[in-house]
């Protein structure tokens, strides 16, 4: 059901996951119905030890909800999720501290997710500081400046401020923080999004080494599909708040089924003048619709190019196609 | 005469930690129906020179050298005559839609009033224009959509918005800051036909600044990358992209992510972007060039023609040759693929 | 490259915490220095100036009852009706405005933080409810209550302090209640929570260190208003008991015989004055100091 590559048990599975928002309804009336922002509708994957998931979708299609959902920092409205085999969905909060040891979390803004009043040690230890408290304090001070010399940072830095920091080492500092627990999954929300183009490939460059090293497993979740390509062996499509295409990389790079998918590709900008003026848009038309007014049936049949009337009967669920791709179109 | 001249551009911003130079030494010629796309990232001085312009610097930030506009130069005018050429002959948009608009005033009022200024019509005249104006940019229902309040459009449609006030007076050069960097990529690719199309429709010239060189290559007849508040490369397109002839130029082409990359690492610039108070005395990439040599922090290269094409301007101290055999050497250690 | 950067030393800055570069930016505020200098003066002064000048506040001179200000009869601020040395007087009195001031406002800055950062990370049900009560707190009259409290539990030292502190919190609870609020939701308390902090170590390790830049402005506004209020009771006659004095109780005194010897308003008025413009702009300087769209 799920395109796994791997037989081995999966480190994460998530089933029909959703994330409603009760939204205040617009009139004060009491008996007015109270509506519901969906913003993950109906998610479901594996995640494999040493596998990498890439999540792309645009602004509103819920990445980052699910994310923050995985790890209990936004409640579940309904679905399951298994750590380990483990259902996490209303567990009580010291099982799922005992789960925060192996799954961690890297954020978009490098400098907004750094305590601005700590100094790079005490953020980077704080993990460290949380779970494992019995370690004497030189053992912690090693094991801090030994993560802060691999991510690429100096021992000069260490009692400085995130503010006297570039993006670029910001988001090293967070990666630390992150591995310094040795976690086995990292969740990694738009850790790149921010950075200048140059320091892109150093922050990718740095988790790949790092996931080779430690064996991690990822959820990378972004918007720019060339960036996801590199770092992921598996990419889910999401689009407000459910998958579009589920495949691995090179069968959604090379032959996207989805009409979303195909849109999403050929709108990339290409770095090379006589492609781009060359190729062939598929645009779209329209805008977003509202998360919270979805279309009835298929979300995407308001601005697909391929929409008929039977898409607006009924959900289309996510399909295997061939070995490792699922979509969720009628087409198919 | 050149619709729009700009020469030895400067910025400097007097801060509590001393001069700012944001930006060095910036020439190019514009011409109609012509776009220029200015590439570069933080720090690169992009958005201050065209700010400078526009006459919209910081209290605390200064213009030097000449922006000729039909020969008159908009450094040195009083604000008033700036007034009837801003908004009217240079246009500008820029990046986030939500703060650029005024939340209080309809779209309407927003747009009636850039007329009335210029142009004198009144306001009946000016709404009838304006409605013009949003169908021109491919807003749906643009009759009942021009009273609502920006915060009633997504995004892209408050693009389109920004798009549709700058073109109200049909100004001979358009300068776009960054105008689809907040935009999700499928209404980035809207946006950015649309303004294919404007360009061919009024004949505007261009002149659009980004960090993503995709946007650059779609659109852009010229090219200038900057670094530091100083030109590294500037010319055609083609040129610039095809025969990268800077460093900086051709490690950034080659740290780009692409969707036909390989799996291997992808090519890092190493360092970060430069601090614009403590910049050496001699090019400003000198801390993050693997190929740069002892006088490269010390003496500032000259900006000239390049030796392979006469339509390429560099800043560099290093022959052509020793660029490109330097990539290949930095791409093998690096162990990417070429 | 590496030799590159070794040759390129300016580069390189030393670490600057934020509150050094703070620091640094009120060190340059000229107005906030010099108002720092003349309180700790005022203070100096209060402290040490009743030991060390001849007279004592409550030893009546009978050869100088109302005399003027002047330097042979070392009275230098001359005396009041009741032949009381009034530099030394201003003096002492000063150490009481200042010490209910210094007092009643740390208490109520306590009370405000530790209401407004429950309010605030607790929210829901709860922080409605304790808001209410600061909404009820700014609706009752607080002379009419400091009247009753004073006429029914006498005029003690302490009762001042408290009813003082009883009206004051509500501002500091507020403030801190809504940059909780807004901290609660900043990225790196999601990172925390992400990590497994404790909620407790998030408040006291996350959210109070990033709150006192607030605190610390709204605590140099809440002093001259403490002192005010204090000077406010004392005029009405509800302040401190004689023959201990503050700057309220003398400006009362020196506000009855005004035409005749003005000298005794002008002097304890001066200085309640000069005290509240000192603590003005050092808020200023603070706050600008700690802007934190300067860092």
């Amino acid at each position: 059901m799920t395109g796994a590559i791997q037989t081995a048990a999966p480190l994460l599975m998530v089933r029909d996951l959703r994330v409603h928002f009760t939204i205040r309804s617009e009139s004060p009336w009491p008996w007015t119905p109270t509506r519901a922002l969906k913003a993950v509708d109906g998610v479901s994957f594996d995640l494999h030890a040493g596998e990498t998931l890439g999540i792309v979708g645009e602004s509103g299609c819920g990445k980052s909800t699910l994310a923050r959902a995985l790890l209990n920092l936004v409640p579940l409205t309904d679905g399951s999720v298994k750590w380990h085999g483990d259902e996490m969905r209303g567990a009580s909060p010291q099982a799922w501290q005992a789960k925060r040891k192996s799954v961690q979390m890297i954020f978009q803004d490098p400098l907004a997710s750094l305590d601005p009043r700590m100094t790079v040690a005490q953020i980077i230890g704080e993990p460290l500081y949380t779970h494992s408290p019995e370690l004497s304090t030189t053992e912690h001070n090693e094991r801090v400046l030994a993560m802060m010399l691999r991510v690429g940072l100096t021992e000069q830095q260490i009692n400085r401020y995130p503010h006297e920091f570039s993006g670029g080492q910001c988001q090293r500092i967070g990666i630390a923080r992150a591995l310094i627990l040795k976690p086995q999954v990292v969740i990694c929300d738009e850790p790149v999004s921010a950075l200048d183009v140059s320091i892109q490939a150093q922050i990718i460059n740095l988790l790949k080494e790092l996931q080779a090293e430690m064996g991690l497993a990822l959820v990378f979740i972004a918007h720019d599909l060339a960036v996801v390509k590199h770092i992921s062996q598996r990419v889910m499509v999401m689009y407000l708040g459910r998958a579009m295409e589920v495949a691995s990389k090179h069968a959604l790079y090379d032959t996207p089924r989805h009409p979303y998918t195909q849109a999403l590709l050929s709108a990339i900008p290409v770095p090379d003048p006589r492609l781009e003026r060359a190729k062939t848009l598929q645009l779209l038309q329209g805008d977003l619709p509202s998360p919270i007014n979805q279309p009835s049936g298929c979300v995407f049949r308001t601005r697909c190019p391929k929409a008929v009337a039977q898409c607006a009967q009924g959900v289309p669920p996510l399909r295997q196609l061939t070995g490792q791709t699922l979509s969720a179109c009628v087409f198919d | 005469m050149h619709l729009m001249e700009v020469k030895q551009l400067g910025v400097q911003f007097q801060t509590p930690d001393g001069v700012v130079n944001a930006v060095n030494g910036i020439g190019f010629t514009l011409d109609r129906g012509k776009t220029l796309g200015i590439v570069g990232e933080s720090g690169s001085g992009k958005s201050q020179s065209v700010l400078a312009i526009m006459g919209l610097l910081a209290a605390n930030g200064r213009a030097t050298g000449e922006v000729l506009y039909h020969g008159k130069d908009l450094i040195s005018m009083p604000t008033a005559d700036l007034n009837r050429i801003r908004g009217n002959r240079v246009a500008m948009i820029f990046q986030d839609p939500m703060t650029s608009l005024n939340p209080y005033l309809t779209v309407e009022r927003q747009m009636t009033e850039v007329l009335e200024f210029h142009k004198g019509m009144s306001r009946k005249e000016a709404r009838a224009k304006a409605i013009q104006a949003l169908d021109a940019v491919k807003m749906p229902e643009a009759a009942r959509r021009i009273m609502m309040y920006p915060h009633e459009f997504s995004g892209g449609m408050r693009q389109r918005v920004m798009i549709a006030m700058s073109l109200l007076c049909e100004p001979d050069v358009l300068i776009a800051d960054e105008p689809t960097t907040a935009l999700d990529v499928t209404v980035q690719a809207q946006i950015l036909i649309l303004m294919r199309e404007l360009q061919r429709d009024f004949g505007t010239a261009i002149v659009m600044i980004t960090h993503d060189l995709g946007v650059v290559a779609g659109l852009c007849d010229e090219v200038m990358v900057l670094y530091g508040g100083q030109v590294m490369e500037q010319g055609n397109a083609e040129a610039i992209f095809y025969k990268p002839s800077h460093p900086y130029t051709a490690g950034l082409l080659a740290a780009v992510p692409r969707l036909e990359g390989s799996d291997g690492p992808m090519l890092a610039i190493p360092g970060a972007p430069p601090n614009m108070a403590r910049l050496p005395a001699g090019c400003p990439f000198t801390e993050r060039c693997s190929m740069a040599l002892p006088r490269c922090g010390i003496v500032r290269p000259v900006f000239g023609t390049a030796a392979h094409d006469a339509h390429v301007l560099r800043a560099c101290h290093l022959p052509i040759e020793d660029v490109t055999q330097s990539l290949l050497r930095l791409k093998a250690e690096q162990g990417v693929s070429v | 490259m590496n030799s590159i950067i070794e040759q390129l030393p300016h580069l390189v800055s030393p670490p600057r915490s934020l509150w050094s570069d703070a620091r640094r930016r009120f060190l340059r505020n000229k107005a906030a220095i010099v108002s720092l200098g003349v309180l700790a003066l005022v203070c100096l002064a209060c402290m040490i100036g009743p030991w060390v000048l001849p007279h004592a506040f409550d030893s009546a001179d009978w050869e100088s009852m109302s005399a003027a200000p002047s330097f042979t009869n070392s009275h230098f601020w001359g005396t009041d009706d009741a032949g009381r040395d009034l530099l030394v007087r201003c003096l002492i009195g000063g150490r009481v405005s200042l010490t209910v001031g210094l007092l009643a406002t740390l208490s109520s800055v306590t009370l405000g933080i530790v209401w407004g950062a429950t309010a605030g990370f607790v929210g829901g049900k709860v922080d409605a409810f304790m808001m209410r009560i600061v909404d009820m707190m700014y609706a009752i009259p607080y002379l009419l209550i400091a009247i009753l409290l004073v006429t029914i539990l006498g005029r003690e030292f302490y009762l001042v302090v408290i009813t003082i502190t009883v009206f004051s919190w509500m501002d500091m609870a507020r403030v801190v209640r809504g940059q909780t609020l807004s901290l609660r939701s900043m990225e790196y308390v999601e990172a925390a929570r992400a990590i497994g902090v404790s909620t407790p170590r998030i408040i006291f390790r996350h959210i109070v260190p990033n709150l006192l830049g607030v605190v610390v402005i709204y605590t140099t506004v809440t002093v001259p208003g403490v002192i005010l209020t204090e000077s406010v009771l004392s005029f009405l006659g509800l302040g401190i008991q004689e023959p201990m004095t503050s700057w309220g109780v003398l400006i009362q005194d020196g506000a009855k015989t005004m035409e005749a010897t003005p000298w005794i308003l002008l002097f304890p008025a001066g200085l309640l004055s000069i005290t509240l413009y000192c603590f003005n702009y050092i808020g200023d300087g603070l706050r600008d100091a700690l802007d934190p769209k300067e860092r």
